[in-house]
Order: structure tokens, then C-alpha cells, then sequence
């Protein structure tokens, strides 16, 4: 095939990727969370190597075309040019330097938890999902799988007191409070799970045998869909839920609607009165740390 | 500094060891069944490697059909969908990409262009393709235990690999699936001592490791890479069927199943097998790129008429690519679970491994520059290789950065960047690398105006597949869904896309066939090539016979005096100076 045409078909497909990154329907969903600061250095990212991607196809376009063979040439012979390489060499290294740094401060962000942010458990197996609160006393009780049973389907420690008025979901439902930190404390009872809403831009994996963590702040109300996001099993793909973000005053009706750790071991031995309401109040420091099993 | 370029002495150090007597086969049998001869073992792995590949190809038709139309096909169950993308995976990454590069172009291309007539440990070497066999059919075989193939997922994480409620666990799928592992890894061993110490002990006289092509440097460090790698899959099989055979806790913790404890496990990292799985994991990401990187650089050389610019730098990037290759593996974990302040470790080495990368594209791109570029098919795929490569280093780099990997980890955004930079670029290499040396391995030309259609339709039309794949991934489309349902930030036009993409990917798998026609066709009808078609200056192209006899070279090793890249020399007749024409015999140009 002669040289224009695929000079001009490579200038195409440059050009037609620019294009469909501009034109394409298909984007980020609408974030519903603080991590702005991660779509902002995917922009960042996506200029820098843009203009790589861009720059490096038009010049294979022109040089395909301008280096087309003759019989009458000869390629020019250089080995090496020492010099252009060791510029092409930095010029790399700053546009690396100049993703990396950003992502590494965010990275910073992700991974510290902010004094005073609210804590709630996830709990996934296969294939839905459970929630627990800490209660009235701020606290979770702690927790081992090896608990588990009919009676106690969270493993709460019954002997633990700061379960007692932990507060058991074991709906697929999620409410959370608009505008609160709240750091998700993640747990799994069999296998792999990750609990990602695409709006919130935040996610871990879930592993059974120890307790991970991401945090995050809903800034905008509505309804999420909640999908598992690592593989585990047939049930993967339906293994899904919502978050509701709401008002303060909503989300504390709805929690006190929901029944505690010592109301669901009282089903099974039943005792006189009922346990006080609870309330989702921000954990004070440092006491939401105790009464975590890892 | 040493300048690398045309001959300086003429004088050429003696053979540092006397010739090794060559095994000669004698009946039918030990020529071409149970051959000792690393070409006839080339096209054995090929063969094997490209016959399960296609099988692979036909698995990915199933999951494009159930994800551009999942409500048409309801013979594929939510089982079945589990093991076509577990085993199109595997198959695909280790069993073709690996076994084609190393096991094909290694064994043909290392002894021909290092100047040996064979590779130093023949029948290890023979052996090493019949354990391959063996492990793909004991992989074959999977299909037909109970329960059928492991369904979970190429990287085979545990808990749930070996758990009921993923496909394969409970009736020896997954089994079958670790034992053809091991298997392929007892292979690679005995494959890679040769290829390595074959580089290392017996090039030729004159042939110094930097007067190497840089096929032979990428295939030579990306067998390194396996030599130190594959232990590490190695012992994650093992005791991953140990936990499965004999409920060991190794990788299980505490398992709650049917809202019970079970009684078996207790006390296991599964985070042990992602560590090891991915020590092993990303050098063979590198273990399929490097060699078609070196293969790349001597395509374009040759098609441009031009040496490869910056050889030594070249040569020294592959180095630090595999190198740096081995401490980056956390950055398919970032959001595993793992200790979070390793995330800063990761994304740095993994963005510093970008540089050498990006180092070689440049300097592909700037052997094109001054060249004098024929367009045949094997530039065309180069070229097509360049821009696909680049195009998945970048959607690498998004991931690299840690925290910009958390919204995008397990969304169709990596399914697009690991098939751009691992499927379609290579590939591309593989294919054109087939238009390069087929000439030499068949003596016929491969037919051009086939060959055309062939690469027009699979270059635009893969691209075409996975560039939208990476925004389905921004949109937040799960990867490993079987089906996505009702959700409510998913648009309607995201089903029409993926309709859109499954009869592209149908169209690119047909132009699949027209290739495999024309291999078949030009056996018979092509074009008689001649010794060195392409006027290259490797030595595999100035072999007396063509295809290559036994032992190679005739009766006489070639002695080398130059570098592999002499072309366009100033002052020579001809644009190119093969490897072994001594300075006093080269014809100079008329003035």
C-alpha cells in the first residue's frame, strides 16, 4: 500500500482518538463524594499523556510519508545520538514526576483516615450484603467470624459490652448521613468481596479473616447502586445493593428503626425491656479504633 | 565508550571452545516427531501454541456474544461465562503469548542468530515441548472432568477458587488447571536453561553479546525473568492444591459457608497467593512484552533500511525494564487489602519503569526518521505495534498511580488496558514477525494482497474494540459481570456500544481465518523467496540452504564482524552489510 494512504489513516487514528475521548458519551459518572481529587489527576494524567500518544502518531505520520522509499537513498546512518537521549530521558522523567506527584498526595489523602470520621461496618458474603453501627456508646463490639451462626449471622462478640447496642442491618440497604466522614470498615464472612458505588470513587477489597478500610464524605443526596467489585463466584454480578444519603435528621429515623445486636440475641432468649434507641453519633478520637477485631 | 558501529578490527579472537559434536537424527520419527532440532521443536510449539490459541479466540466470541446481547443467548449459564473468561485468560497470557514467544520464536530465531547450529542442551530442549504438550492437554482435559474447567478467573484467587460456588472447585476443574501450571512451569525450566545458556555459551566467533540482535536480548532476558518468576506461581499451585486436596490452611481463613463455620480452614492469608501470584504475575507481563519488543526493533530496522537507532540504550532498557520488572507486582494489589502505605512503594517503581519503556518508543520512532521505509506487511504491523503499545503504556500509567487505580480497579478500564497492551500489541508483533520469517522457514512468500486485508482488518478493527472498552471502565462497568441488570447510572447507549464492539470483535476473529488461509496457501503457492528476501544483515538470513538444513550453516560456522545493524553504511554499494561479511569483502558504492 503507498505511503498517503496510511500516513493519512495513522493521522486518523490519532486525530479519531482525540476525537471519541471528546465526543463519547461514555464518561465518569456524577461523584457524589470528597475525591474529586482523584478525577482531577486523571485529567492532569490524561493531558500529559495525551500529548505523548498525539505527538508520537502524527510524527510516525509524517515521517512514514516524508521517509517512503526510494531506490536512490540511503537512511542516514547514526547509531546513536547520546545527547537526544539523555533530553528524551528527562523530559520523561518530568512527565512521570508530574503524574505521580499528584496521585501520591491523593494516595496520602485516601489512605488517612480523617480525626473524628463516623465508622460503619460492611459485612458481604456471597452474595449480598450486611451493615452493623456502632451504637449509642460510639463503639463496635468486636467481631470474629469464627462466631458465626443462625443466632449471631455478624459474629459480634457476646461477651464484648460494646456490642451490645450495636446496631445489625441485614438488608442490602445502606443509609448514610449527608456530609459526615465516615470511614467504611470492611469485612467478609467466605471469600473476596469489594464494595465500590461508582459515585463515590472510593473502594476496597473486602478479606475474609481481617478487617480492611477505605473513608470517604457523601456531599450529595440520593440513591447508589452498590456493586461487589471482586470476583467471587457464580453470584458475582448479582451480588448487589443501594446507599441511600440523606439529611441527619432522616438518617437517625431510619437507624432507629433498625434492631441491635442484644435485640437480635434477645430474640433467641427473650428478656424484659428494650434496649435504649441508638443514635449514630461522630466517634470521639482514638475510641472508635478499640473493638475492632483484625 | 565503545562505538558500536561497522567493523573496527579484523582480526576475530579464535573459538573459545572446539565444536560440539551435533545429534543427527536418523528415522522419520526422531526428525520430526521426537526431533532433538530446536526449528523442528519452533514449529511443534507454534502449532500447539496457536491451536489452543484459537480455541481461546472462540471462548472470547462466547463472552463478546453474552455481553453485547445477554438476553439472546441463553445457552451460556452464569457457570459458563465464569470459565470462558478464566480460560480464554489463561490460555491466552501463558499458553499462547508465553509458549509462542520463548517456546516458538526463541528456539527458531536464539541458535540461527547467535550463529550456533543448535541450542547447547537438545534434548532437554526436545523434552521440554512434550511437557508443554502435556500440560496443554492436561488443561484440555479440564473440559471434560465434572463440573468442567475452573471458573475462577485467570488469577485464581483464593478463597473462592477452591470453594463451592465457583465453577470447577469441587469436581477437579481447578485441580487440572494447578497440575498443567506446574506442568507448563517444568517445561518453561527446561526450555529456558537452553535458551539462556545457548546466548550465553555458544554464539559464534565474533559474535559479541552486544553485536546481538535485540530479538535474541528480548528473548534472552524475558527467559531470565521466567527462570526467577515462574517459582513463585509454582509454590502458589502447589499449596493451593494442597488446601484444596487436603484442606490445609495456607491461603484459607476462617470460611463461614451456608451461614456455618466450616470446620476445615482457619488462620490463611489469602492476600499470600495474590503476593505470590503477582511476584509471578507482572515479570510475565514483561515475559510476553520483551521479547516482542526486541522482535519490533528488528522488524523496523530492517524495513527501513535504517540501523536501529540507539542500540546500546536499547539494550540497556530491556535490562532495566526486566529488572525493575520484579518490584512492582503490588500495583495489581492496591486496593487489595494490603498494607496501604505500600501503595506509595508500588506507584513509584511503577512509574519509573515507564521511563525505559517510553525510552524504547522513542527510540522506534526514531529509526523511522531519516530511514528509507518500505511499507511491506511486517512494517505495517510495527507500526501498528508502536501505536497500539503506546496506547496501552498510557492507560498503564492511569493505573500505576495508586489512587487514580481505586475508582478504575476492577472496571472494564483494566479489561481495555491489559488487551491493548498485551493482546493487541503483541499480537501485532507475532503477526507481523510471521510475514517477516516465514520466507525463511518456508522459502515462499506469504501472498501480499491477502495479507493486506488481514492487517487492515485487525489493526483498525481491534483498536476499534478496546479504545471504547477503556470509557465503559470510566462509567464504572464492572469487569467479570456476567450480566450487568437494572442500575441506575448506566445508560442505555452503554448496551448499544457493547453490541457495537461484539460484531466488530466477530469480524477482526474472521480475518483471523483469511491468515490462516494464506499460511496454508502459500506452503504450496507462494511466491519463491529466495535466501534473504529482505535484505537483512542477521545471520539467520544468510544460512546456505533455505529452510535451514540440520546444524544450520553448512560446514563452516559464519564468523561475525560487525553489528546486527549496518544498513544504509556510507560508502557500501548496497544498503545493507550482512553479519558475517568481513570489512575487505564488502563491495564499495561507485563514486
Amino acid at each position: 500500500m503507498s505511503h498517503i494512504p496510511v500516513a493519512v489513516i495513522l493521522i486518523l487514528v490519532a486525530v479519531g482518538t482525540v476525537l471519541f475521548h471528546f465526543i463519547s458519551p461514555w464518561w465518569w459518572t456524577p461523584i457524589a463524594s470528597n475525591w474529586g481529587y482523584i478525577d482531577d489527576t486523571i485529567i492532569i494524567t490524561f493531558w500529559v499523556t495525551g500529548v505523548v500518544f498525539v505527538v508520537v502518531v502524527l510524527f510516525m505520520a509524517y515521517c512514514v510519508w516524508r521517509y517512503r522509499y526510494r531506490e536512490d537513498r540511503r537512511a542516514e546512518y547514526e547509531p546513536e545520538n547520546t545527547k537526544m537521549e539523555v533530553w528524551l530521558t528527562v523530559f520523561t522523567t518530568v512527565g512521570v514526576t508530574a503524574m505521580l506527584t499528584p496521585g501520591l498526595f491523593v494516595w496520602n489523602q485516601f489512605v488517612t483516615v480523617p480525626e473524628g470520621a463516623a465508622e460503619v461496618e460492611v459485612v458481604g458474603q456471597q452474595w449480598t450484603w450486611g451493615y452493623r453501627f456502632p451504637g449509642k456508646d460510639g463503639k463496635l463490639g468486636t467481631s470474629n467470624n469464627a462466631k458465626i451462626n443462625d443466632g449471631n449471622p455478624f459474629g459480634v462478640n457476646p461477651d464484648d459490652p460494646n456490642g451490645r447496642d450495636d446496631v445489625l442491618i441485614e438488608d442490602t440497604e445502606l443509609h448514610l448521613p449527608l456530609g459526615i466522614p465516615v470511614k467504611m470498615l470492611l469485612r467478609s464472612k467466605d471469600v473476596l468481596h469489594d464494595f465500590y458505588v461508582p459515585e463515590f470513587r472510593a473502594k476496597m477489597d473486602m478479606v475474609p479473616g481481617a478487617v480492611t478500610y477505605f473513608w470517604f464524605t457523601p456531599t450529595r443526596p440520593g440513591t447508589f447502586d452498590i456493586l461487589c467489585f471482586e470476583l467471587c463466584g457464580v453470584g458475582h454480578y448479582q451480588m448487589r445493593g443501594n446507599v441511600v444519603v440523606e439529611e441527619q435528621a432522616d438518617f437517625q429515623k431510619w437507624l432507629n428503626k433498625q434492631k441491635t445486636f442484644e435485640q437480635s440475641m434477645a430474640k433467641a432468649a427473650p428478656s424484659a425491656g428494650d434496649s435504649p434507641k441508638p443514635v449514630l453519633e461522630a466517634a470521639d478520637t482514638g475510641s472508635a479504633e478499640k473493638g475492632i477485631t483484625r | 565508550m565503545t562505538y558500536v558501529g561497522p567493523a573496527e578490527f579484523d582480526r576475530v579472537p579464535p573459538a573459545e571452545i572446539p565444536e560440539v559434536d551435533l545429534y543427527h537424527a536418523k528415522s522419520w520419527v526422531t526428525k520430526y516427531v521426537f526431533s532433538q532440532d530446536a526449528k523442528v521443536i519452533a514449529i511443534q510449539y507454534a502449532f500447539t501454541a496457536i491451536a489452543i490459541g484459537l480455541v481461546a479466540l472462540v471462548l472470547s466470541w462466547l463472552m463478546r456474544l453474552q455481553l453485547g446481547f445477554p438476553d439472546s443467548f441463553s445457552f451460556i449459564e452464569p457457570g459458563d461465562y465464569y470459565q470462558f473468561i478464566t480460560m480464554h485468560g489463561m490460555i491466552m497470557v501463558i499458553y499462547l503469548l508465553t509458549a509462542l514467544f520463548l517456546g516458538g520464536f526463541g528456539n527458531y530465531l536464539i541458535p540461527l542468530m547467535c550463529g550456533a547450529r543448535d541450542m547447547v542442551f537438545p534434548y532437554v530442549n526436545m523434552l521440554s515441548y512434550w511437557v508443554y504438550l502435556l500440560a496443554v492437554l492436561v488443561l484440555v482435559a479440564s473440559w471434560f472432568v465434572p463440573g468442567g474447567p475452573t471458573g475462577a478467573g485467570w488469577t485464581l484467587y483464593p478463597p473462592q477458587a477452591i470453594l463451592s460456588g465457583t465453577p470447577g472447585a469441587d469436581g477437579g476443574g481447578i485441580i487440572l488447571m494447578l497440575v498443567s501450571l506446574a506442568l507448563f512451569i517444568i517445561g518453561f525450566t527446561m526450555g529456558g536453561l537452553n535458551y539462556v545458556v545457548t546466548v550465553l555459551q555458544a554464539r559464534t566467533r565474533g559474535m559479541t553479546l552486544m553485536r546481538l540482535p535485540l530479538t535474541v536480548w528480548g528473548i534472552f532476558v524475558a527467559t531470565i525473568l521466567a527462570l526467577l518468576a515462574f517459582p513463585a506461581l509454582f509454590v502458589g499451585a502447589v499449596m493451593m492444591t494442597l488446601d484444596r486436596i487436603l484442606e490445609t490452611s495456607f491461603f484459607m481463613p476462617v470460611i463461614v459457608q451456608l451461614g456455618a463455620v466450616r470446620e476445615n480452614y482457619a488462620g490463611g492469608s489469602p492476600l499470600l497467593f495474590q503476593h505470590l501470584f503477582w511476584f509471578f504475575g507482572h515479570p510475565e507481563v514483561y515475559i510476553v512484552a520483551l521479547p516482542g519488543f526486541g522482535i519490533v526493533s528488528d522488524l523496523i530496522s530492517v524495513h527501513a533500511r535504517r540501523n536501529i537507532f540507539g542500540y546500546r540504550m536499547m539494550v540497556w532498557a530491556i535490562v532495566a525494564i526486566g529488572g525493575l520488572s520484579f518490584v512492582v507486582w503490588a500495583h495489581h494489589m492496591y486496593v487489595s487489602g494490603m498494607n496501604p502505605w505500600f501503595g506509595f512503594f508500588f506507584a513509584t517503581t511503577t512509574l519509573i519503569i515507564a521511563v525505559p519503556t517510553a525510552l524504547k518508543v522513542y527510540n522506534w520512532v526514531l529509526t523511522l526518521w531519516k530511514g528509507n521505509i518500505r511499507l511491506t506487511l511486517p512494517m505495517l504491523f510495527a507500526i501498528a505495534f508502536i501505536i497500539t503499545f503506546v496506547n496501552g503504556g498510557i492507560t498503564g500509567l492511569f493505573l500505576g498511580n495508586a489512587v487514580v487505580d481505586v475508582p478504575l480497579s476492577d472496571t472494564m478500564f483494566v479489561v481495555a488496558h491489559f488487551h491493548m497492551v498485551m493482546g493487541v500489541a503483541p499480537i501485532l508483533v507475532i503477526l507481523g514477525a510471521i510475514y517477516h520469517w516465514y520466507p525463511k522457514m518456508t522459502g515462499r512468500m506469504l501472498n501480499v494482497p491477502l495479507g493486506q486485508f488481514h492487517f487492515w482488518v485487525t489493526f483498525i478493527g481491534a483498536y476499534a474494540i478496546f479504545l471504547p472498552i477503556h470509557y465503559l471502565g470510566f462509567l464504572g462497568v464492572p469487569r467479570r459481570y456476567f450480566e450487568m441488570g437494572e442500575t441506575t447510572f448506566i445508560p442505555e447507549s452503554a448496551h448499544t456500544l457493547n453490541e457495537f464492539i461484539t460484531i466488530i470483535a466477530l469480524i477482526v476473529g474472521f480475518a483471523q481465518l483469511v491468515f490462516i488461509y494464506n499460511i496454508i496457501r502459500s506452503c504450496f503457492k507462494g511466491e519463491p523467496a529466495g535466501s534473504n528476501p529482505w535484505g537483512a544483515t542477521t545471520l539467520e538470513w544468510q544460512t546456505p540452504e533455505t529452510p535451514p538444513g540440520h546444524g544450520n550453516f553448512g560446514k563452516e560456522l559464519p564468523v561475525v564482524y560487525r553489528w546486527a545493524y549496518d544498513y544504509g553504511v556510507p560508502g557500501a554499494a548496497d544498503d545493507f552489510i550482512p553479519q558475517n561479511v568481513p570489512p575487505d569483502k564488502v563491495a564499495k558504492a561507485k563514486s
